[in-house]
């Protein structure tokens, strides 16, 4: 038979299916809802999806092998048959051997890459005894000054072992040129190190917050630390273009996909007009998104991610290399599921968006604990997160085959129907001139808090329900016990190491290298030797940044509600 | 009568950028036919308590997800006493653990909404607590 007739022909049994044994059943019992549709998105949902929803897909074209184009199916050939998943914990709060205990810890029990989380004034560039560091030193992650907080953050770390993320944007070269010399000194050669810098400014304006200068100098840094990574750190990610903080700020999942590969794309182009070829760098980019409830979803997401990423950096940015093409991925499950009440809960969602993760062929993962919605993750709580992952790889079997759900109709069907609207809203942002554009005029940050605020209204309308919150409440709560608390003497302890390193340091010496960067930054030339030298010399964070804010100026967010 | 419109700040003090949830209560507010006018991020308790003055607003609603309430929610509340500015009402929000509670409602902030609150008891709590006669 053909397959057009035999297209027909399920379309001939499905009529009668849904016109005899569907019609007989709801004349007993209604469905649910009237309609089901996605829930992060307006997808109207069929009943059943069959071969009919997959009658325009080309097998070898639009899904094909996993390691080959479009990469639908992975980007490696044996995916986890071959190795694992990195199982990467954002941690670090207090002090850098606070932060440095609980690294030790979660590599002992059994986590398999770091992951930094930096304070908030170190993230926009703020010494520890700065007046706008005030109440936030060592709260939302470590505080890092200068080298010497660094050396000890990594103290007894084999870095050619162990690979390390950093969530680091605007000051992101400052802290991967201390990186450097920390390594260094530890015997570490530059050329070993692996791991990632997140050095992505647009999210941030977008979502994130965590801003110092305007888009142009913003873009030349990150460009400057494409071209010193590309030329001096073969295994390192120069970027993880971010998706996951579009996502907590409220964007739905086709949201999250498009305005993070136009990001991407943003920086392509940032880097070409700077004069690198695109097989220069494209390999060394690296994603990050976010793992929510609706499974099923997530795992089309993933799969479209691949895809379209692939197609438009071999069709749109005509990149050579297979490298270039491939969509390397970082996931975290989703913060802002998680609850307050009822906290156990939580363990639950994580263990779902851990499958979705893994189904959707990630390369490396956090897993939330179950006490954020409260605080920072206690130990046990961070433990138990980890032991999430573990259980799903070494106890679940979706390991042990490559990409086990391709080939469902549904997730065939919405994989493509992610793909054609995020390219929608891709052409959209190209029309008003790129991402960059449509982040200065506010339109990114307006989707974003639209879908924010009717993902609110669903909640408290019930019309999307969250269990322990909208539903199945408890009278009582329970209380959470141990939870984290950051000791509020950590900012004067870290003042206090801080103005001893200056006393301590060559200060005529930090003062030249500070010069010099300034006159570089006044011009064109790559800011990432310049850095490195102060860096060297102990030159804090915040000095560095003070020049760069002196040359570039700081970044004014416009307000859109 | 806009003249007896509740005015609300909110505002996000602090280098905190998660401002979903103030963006949400923003709207949410404004929906409830309250004028509302929005920092935005990186506030100091200075600048919080300056925009409250000049736009003379009932409330101060503020938004936090860092940990540093203890320290920058309790400064706002002082620095509206010190500019006479004590009839107007103080309320907090984010992720902010039980215990810390008492301590900030001492501290004068009048209510602390956290994670799973409906916007709708916002509004409520607002109407009902407004140190102004409408």
């Amino acid at each position: 038979m053909l397959e057009k007739e035999k297209l027909q022909k399920i379309r001939k049994s499905e009529d009668n299916w849904e016109k005899e044994t569907v019609q007989e059943a709801l004349a007993k019992f209604k469905e649910r809802q009237e309609a089901f549709s996605y829930k992060s998105d307006d997808f109207l949902l069929d009943r059943i999806y069959t071969p009919l929803a997959l009658r325009n897909l080309d097998y070898e074209r639009d899904i094909g092998f996993p390691g080959e184009y479009p990469f639908t199916r992975g980007v490696q050939p044996t995916m986890y048959r071959g190795k694992l998943w990195t199982m990467r914990q954002y941690a670090g709060f207090g002090t850098a051997e606070e932060s440095n205990r609980r690294y030790k810890y979660l590599l002992e029990k059994g986590q398999t890459g770091l992951s930094v989380a930096f304070d908030l004034p170190t993230q926009i560039g703020y010494d520890s005894d700065d007046p706008f560091a005030e109440g936030e030193v060592g709260r939302v992650g470590v505080a890092i000054d200068s080298l010497a907080d660094m050396e000890v953050l990594f103290k007894d770390i084999p870095l050619d072992k162990v690979s390390t993320s950093m969530t680091i944007n605007a000051p992101a070269a400052i802290l991967l040129a201390m990186y450097i010399v920390m390594a260094e000194k530890q015997g570490v050669r530059i050329e070993q190190l692996r791991g990632t810098i997140q050095n992505d400014i647009l999210k941030e304006y977008a979502a994130r917050g965590t801003y110092i200068f305007p888009p142009k100098p913003s873009m030349r840094l990150i460009t400057n630390i494409f071209e010193y990574c590309s030329r001096n750190m073969p295994k390192w990610n120069s970027i993880s273009v971010s998706g996951y903080h579009i996502r907590e700020a409220g964007a739905t999942a086709v949201q999250e996909l498009a305005f993070t590969i136009a990001n991407g794309i943003a920086y392509v182009e940032a880097a070409i007009k700077a004069g690198m070829d695109v097989d220069d760098f494209a390999g060394r980019i690296s994603f990050f998104f976010n793992a929510h409830n609706d499974l099923l979803e997530e795992v089309a997401k993933f799969r479209a991610a691949r895809k379209i990423w692939a197609k438009i950096m071999r069709e749109r940015f005509e990149a050579k290399n297979p490298r270039s093409w491939k969509l390397r991925f970082h996931t975290q499950t989703a913060g802002s599921t998680l609850t307050a009440q009822q906290p156990d809960n939580n363990i639950v969602r994580v263990t779902i968006q851990t499958l979705a993760a893994v189904f959707g062929g990630t390369q490396s993962l956090h897993t939330n604990s179950r006490d954020e919605a409260l605080a920072l993750p206690s130990e046990e709580s961070a433990r138990l997160a980890l032991r999430t992952q573990q259980i799903v790889a070494y106890e679940s079997g979706i390991t042990e085959i490559v990409d086990p759900l391709a080939g469902s109709y549904y997730i065939e069907r919405l994989t493509l129907e992610i793909e054609e609207r995020v390219n929608a809203y891709i052409k959209k942002i190209d029309a008003m001139g790129g991402a960059v554009r449509a982040i200065e005029n506010g339109y990114i940050q307006k989707e974003i808090a639209d879908s924010a605020y009717t993902y609110q209204k669903e909640i408290e309308a019930g019309k999307r329900i969250v269990v322990g919150v909208n539903k199945f409440q408890e009278e009582e709560e329970t209380t959470m016990e141990g939870l984290l608390r950051v000791d509020p003497a950590v900012g004067e302890e870290q003042v206090k190491r801080l103005l001893k390193l200056k006393e301590s340091r060559d200060n005529v010496a930090v003062q030249n290298k500070l010069a010099d960067l300034r006159k570089a930054a006044q011009g064109e030339e790559n800011l990432m030797p310049y850095i490195l030298e102060a860096v060297r010399l102990y030159a804090t964070e915040g000095e560095i940044c003070n020049v760069l804010r002196e040359v570039f100026g700081k970044y004014r967010p416009v307000e859109i509600l | 009568m806009s003249e007896n419109r509740i005015r609300v700040l909110v505002a996000k003090p602090g280098l905190d950028g998660h401002d979903r949830g103030a963006k949400v209560i923003a709207r949410a507010l404004r929906d409830a036919g309250m004028e509302v006018i929005y920092t935005g991020l990186r506030q100091t308790p200075e600048q919080i308590v300056a925009a409250a003055i000049q736009e003379d607003v009932d409330v101060v609603a503020m938004s936090l997800l860092s940990g540093a309430h203890n320290h920058l929610f309790p400064r706002v509340v002082e620095l509206l006493k010190k500019k006479n500015a004590e009839d107007v009402l103080v309320i907090g929000g984010g992720i902010i653990p039980e215990e810390d509670i008492p301590y900030l409602k001492e501290k004068g902030i009048s209510e602390i909404f956290t994670p799973g609150t409906y916007t709708g008891s916002v509004v409520e709590y607002i109407r009902n607590n407004i140190k102004r006669k409408l």
